[in-house]
């Protein structure tokens, strides 16, 4: 069994929905991963909130927010267990992040430090 | 009490703490000699008493005989006089002679370190209960086979394994120090939950002793809890979940020993002392910032106590599943949770989500699609639960199965 890592692509970071909507969001998401966990292929994960975002940039210059001069932020993410990058894949099409237009979901296998990758 | 009362009675009671005294102050290698002791102090008592009476302190009788025996001991055995004495006499040589200490304190306190000593991460957890049960809830041999489903062969062979071990591995009798003492609790704790489990999921016909087993876990907890330096929020949180578990014990079988399913208990014998302490726990297990396990799974047992199907209930139970699976997954919550999908979202969802779990081996997940196709695909549903019935394995799982298929004809 590998590990791959589900990274969720907002394409807009700047948007503000509604304390009502992140609470329907927030539920689908535990739902989500709940049933990942309930299959025992859940790993680890977490959100990464935009608050106190900073990028440092070349020569060390930092600015706020990881929404400066790029579109597309990264809101968090979990690592699942998966015997193919395709079943890892069937996970990712179940995460509420694919609701928003133009966010993505980037599954990327973890190198397993032990030799062979 | 009668005596043929007392004798049984105080044997549970009192012979964990004599065993626990002794090896504290023998040395866990020398476990068979306290165990011996104590045993022969029971075996006294029942002569004795015959003929004399029940002494007006039994107890404090007890303890004076098994001191006795413990002195003899220490002054015959002559292994331990030129290995051992030597330095137990530099010890004890301010005593003048040689003490045992059967104070409240000290029997707290050697029955506290021993728990740490028997789940020490050298012993197989199996083994760990098995001692457990000997050592520290005095059960025989007898009621430990039949509470695991084994015979006393197997116990025994068991239990001296782990004695081995112990010898072997030279533990100590001791509380860890604060730096170890979270790591070694999480064993413990795991320890007195299976002893707990054992005896509340037991399929031992046995009730009393199914009970005792429950009570003595969370007796067990409550002395954790007393003792400053093991009151820690995750024991407040186990002995939470263990008070409501208990609280529907009346009202789980019904007179012919047969399981009543939630549903159908009658909420009136659910013990409402219990509950109140289940609560009590809990409080005070919400004093860090540590949430563990126990603390989810105290949660969820509360909400059991809301007999209620309402929606805030079933959505908590099912984000409470939801946490308690990402760190502690096992194949009854993942059933569990998907129980409360069906509550809280939908039965379609949960279908969807229960034929991914693929826990075919497992008479649960067969009942769980079952109940959740009925009044959706009668076939189907008739399907799951004959499939149910087909791996189920005791007569109490079986019949519970079968009035759910008498029920969709």
């Amino acid at each position: 069994m590998d590990e791959f890592i589900l990274i969720f692509r907002h394409e807009d970071g700047t948007k503000v929905a509604s304390p009502e909507q992140i609470e329907v969001w927030m539920k689908q998401t535990m739902d989500w991963i709940g049933g990942i966990a309930a299959q025992n292929k859940f790993s680890s994960g977490t959100g990464l909130p935009f608050d106190d975002a900073k990028v440092v940039w070349h020569n060390n210059v930092v600015t706020n927010g990881p929404f400066g001069e790029i579109k597309e932020t990264i809101g968090g993410y979990i690592i699942v267990k998966a015997s193919s990058v395709e079943e890892a894949v069937e996970f990712a099409k179940g995460s509420p992040v694919l609701q928003g237009e133009g966010n993505s979901v980037e599954v990327r296998k973890i190198a397993r430090r032990d030799g062979t990758h | 009490m009668e005596k043929q009362e007392l004798i049984p009675h105080l044997f549970r009671t009192e012979y964990r703490k004599i065993v626990a005294v002794l090896c504290r102050r023998f040395g866990f290698d020398q476990i068979e000699i306290a165990e011996d002791i104590a045993s022969d102090t029971f075996l006294a008592a029942a002569q004795t008493w015959s003929f004399n009476g029940i002494p007006p302190n039994a107890t404090a009788w007890l303890y004076n005989v098994a001191k006795n025996k413990a002195r003899n001991h220490l002054h015959c055995n002559t292994i331990f006089e030129s290995k051992i004495s030597p330095e137990i006499k530099i010890i004890t040589s301010e005593f003048h002679e040689l003490d045992i200490d059967l104070s409240p304190q000290n029997i707290n306190d050697s029955q506290l370190q021993m728990m740490f000593a028997i789940c020490h991460p050298a012993i197989s957890p199996e083994s760990q209960i098995g001692l457990s049960l000997r050592i520290l809830c005095g059960f025989g041999i007898d009621e430990i086979a039949e509470a695991f489903l084994t015979n006393k062969e197997t116990v025994n062979k068991r239990l001296f394994r782990a004695k081995e071990k112990i010898r072997n591995e030279k533990l100590k009798i001791e509380l860890p120090g604060p730096a170890e003492i979270n790591d070694r609790l999480e064993n413990v704790l795991t320890t007195i939950y299976l002893l707990f489990s054992e005896g509340y999921y037991s399929v031992s016909q046995n009730q009393t002793l199914r009970k005792d087993l429950c009570f003595e876990a969370m007796r067990l907890c409550n002395m954790l809890i007393e003792n400053s330096s093991t009151n820690k929020p995750q024991v407040n949180a186990l002995l939470s979940l263990m008070c409501f578990h208990a609280s529907r014990f009346e009202a789980r079988l019904d007179k012919n020993g047969e399981h009543i399913l939630y549903d159908d208990q009658d909420v009136s014998l659910w013990n409402a002392d219990l509950i109140s302490k289940g609560a009590y726990f809990l409080k005070c297990a919400t004093t860090g910032n540590i949430l563990s396990k126990y603390h989810i799974e105290a949660s969820i047992a509360y909400w059991s106590t809301q007999r209620n199907d309402t929606k805030e209930k079933w959505e908590n139970v099912l984000q409470l599943y939801n946490r308690l699976l990402q760190i502690a997954y096992s194949p009854i919550a993942a059933l569990n949770r998907t129980f409360a999908l069906s509550k809280a979202n939908s039965k379609a969802e949960a279908i969807m989500e229960a034929e991914k779990l693929r826990l075919t081996d497992n008479q649960f997940y067969f009942t769980l699609l079952g109940e959740l196709y009925t009044g959706i695909d009668h076939e189907k549903a008739k399907c799951n639960f004959q499939m149910a019935l087909s791996i189920a394995r005791t007569p109490a799982d079986k019949q519970v199965i079968q009035k759910k298929l008498d029920q969709l004809q």
